[in-house]
């Protein structure tokens, strides 16, 4: 079944493919109250995308926030258990955001996989990114990413830890003239700079990658995560799209391990993006690991989608003495949509205008 | 495939000189000489659309999509923050952010300091970073007039030769931060078309090399 014969624009149709995606694989949709405590958020700032919360006093005096964020409530709700937590969300959410002065309701279409989350978990998790990214449009990238990589070679080759925020955001820019030049600054040998700075900048096919990581960095332990995770999804049939640049890993705070991006031609933002996020699961007292996702729905809306040729099939202007009896029927009789009026509106495009008098339907 | 790349140019001089540069890397586009008041100009053989926009516009162009790559001044990449690339320093355009005051002011580190600025974010985080405690004046242009009026104690400006300063009896303070053009790229776009603009890259890499 597809649902491009139903009356959806494309981000709705898009969407409930996504779901049905989700629904296939066994996670479950999670439906949740559109408010949550304040202090949940307080307590947790790092975790969010903007430090903005829109808050009221509910009832019973207590401080409320409307949902700016749906992962920390999922996390709040998901006490350490064996076995994984599956889950997908739809749920709206408000937060400020960089282009809109003010709040906005932003759609949120996400997944999460909590609990023992193991090998078959992370890449089930870019395993369905990649293949969301297939139902959105047929031309997609999927950029993988591994923040303990770059963080561990930093930290061998004397790169200082407080430094690291700088670091990660000139490699999210892939400033390559920066980068050398706070590699200096920050005390590293020309050789170490060079392999720092070129080795944050390597993108590409993830075979070709890790073969030339593996010969200038030897064995590391994130490489061969990212080996095994790409041999694995190229077996499961996704690995074409896929690049590893590690320009997309810029949210350090947020996610640990692999962090992912995707993208579709002709939008300009990425459309999808996720990672592991255990840091957040330690903030909140939990043993277990957690690694989701999410889908920017109003990135969808700039879709390129033909605008309907009409509006409606057939405008039926009846006489008012037309009994409403008989209204029904005639209508009824005509098929397709059918847009009742009393008299021809106007700036309504319209296959056929029809007139409807003394029973009868005819043209106008 | 090889598709067209849409590139985002300064008007001015100093997109003059970045067109001069493409030209000279083999992304020529002839038409760009003929009208002077067309804005947009394409050669569909090098697979090149050029559009002059406002400078302070090129970043909003690029990072929205509708431009692949731009040439924009390192300012207001750090005014604005865009999410782009910033693939290369073009090393053209050079001049520094500076803090300026009148000839033989002395500050009161008593007092607020008063600093006019078209550029608010830059000396927000200035003097953030040195813990001092400001009251901007967004401007949107004259600035070096608000310390003559007394409108402000110092200002944070652009710096390029210095003559606009020493005819107001200004002078810098201190530097901030170096400034020229540098070339980013849509993030977006920079996954799909990425060879070609890498090998452009490359070949505007090796004039500022050859500069140097």
């Amino acid at each position: 079944m597809t649902f491009s014969d139903l009356p959806l624009d494309l981000s709705e149709q898009i969407q409930f493919s996504l779901r049905r995606l989700y629904d296939s694989h066994g996670y479950r949709r999670y439906r949740m109250n559109k408010f949550e405590e304040y202090d949940l958020y307080a307590r947790n700032k790092d975790f969010l995308i903007s430090d903005h919360v829109l808050t009221f006093t509910d009832s019973d005096g207590k401080l409320m926030a409307l949902k700016p964020d749906v992962t920390l409530s999922i996390v709040k709700n998901s006490p350490d258990a064996p076995g994984v937590r599956k889950l997908y969300y739809n749920e709206n959410v408000y937060r400020v955001t960089k282009d809109a002065s003010g709040f906005r309701e932003i759609l949120q279409l996400g997944l999460e996989c909590l609990g023992q989350v193991d090998e078959c978990c992370v890449c089930e998790v870019v395993y369905l990114a990649a293949k969301s990214l297939d139902a959105i449009a047929p031309d997609w990238i999927l950029d993988l990413s591994h923040v303990g990589l770059i963080r561990e070679l930093a930290q061998g080759l004397g790169f200082p830890k407080e430094k690291e925020d700088a670091l990660f955001a000139l490699i999210s820019a892939r400033n390559r003239h920066e980068l050398l030049a706070l590699c200096r600054e920050a005390g590293l040998s020309d050789a170490s700079a060079f392999l720092l700075t070129d080795t944050a900048l390597t993108r590409g096919e993830p075979a070709r990658v890790i073969e030339k990581l593996e010969k200038t960095l030897g064995a590391m332990d994130a490489l061969t995560e990212l080996k095994e995770l790409t041999q694995a999804l190229d077996a499961w049939g996704v690995g074409e799209n896929l690049r590893i640049d590690f320009s997309v890993a810029e949210d350090i705070h947020y996610y640990n391990g692999l962090v992912f991006k995707g993208f579709v031609r002709d939008l300009p933002k990425p459309v999808l993006t996720g990672g592991q996020y255990d840091k957040l699961m330690k903030k909140m007292n939990r043993a277990s690991r957690a690694i989701g996702f999410a889908v920017y729905t109003d990135q969808l809306e700039r879709l390129e989608q033909a605008l309907p040729e009409f509006d409606v099939d057939t405008v039926l202007v009846y006489d008012p003495s037309t009994p409403l009896a008989q209204l029904r029927a005639a209508a009824d009789s005509i098929g397709g949509a059918v847009l009742l009026q009393p008299s021809v509106p106007q700036g309504i495009r319209c296959r056929r205008i029809l007139k409807l008098r003394s029973g009868e339907v005819s043209d106008l | 495939m090889k598709t067209m790349l849409n590139v985002a140019l300064p008007k001015g001089r100093l997109g003059e000189k970045v067109y001069a540069m493409f030209e000279k890397a083999g992304y020529e586009c002839p038409s760009i000489y003929e009208n002077s008041r067309k804005l947009i100009f394409e050669n569909e053989e090098r697979f090149v659309r050029y559009f002059w926009v406002k400078p302070s516009d090129v970043a909003i162009y690029v990072e929205r999509g509708v431009a692949d790559i731009g040439v924009a001044g390192k300012d207001i990449l750090l005014e604005y923050r865009p999410e782009v690339y910033e693939l290369l320093d073009l090393d053209i355009g050079k001049c520094r952010m500076a803090v300026a005051a009148k000839n033989g002011f002395r500050d009161d580190p008593r007092k607020k300091l008063r600093v006019a600025t078209k550029f608010s974010r830059i000396a927000g985080d200035y003097y953030r970073r040195m813990g001092r405690d400001i009251d901007i004046i967004h401007l949107n242009g004259s600035i070096e007039i608000a310390p003559i009026l007394g409108l402000s104690d110092v200002i944070v400006d652009i710096v390029e030769t210095g003559t606009t300063l020493k005819e107001n009896d200004l002078s810098v303070m201190e530097t901030i931060v170096p400034i020229s053009a540098r070339l980013i790229a849509n993030k977006s776009g920079y996954k799909f078309k990425g060879g070609q603009i890498d090998a452009l890259v490359e070949r505007l890499a090796l004039q500022t090399e050859e500069r140097k």
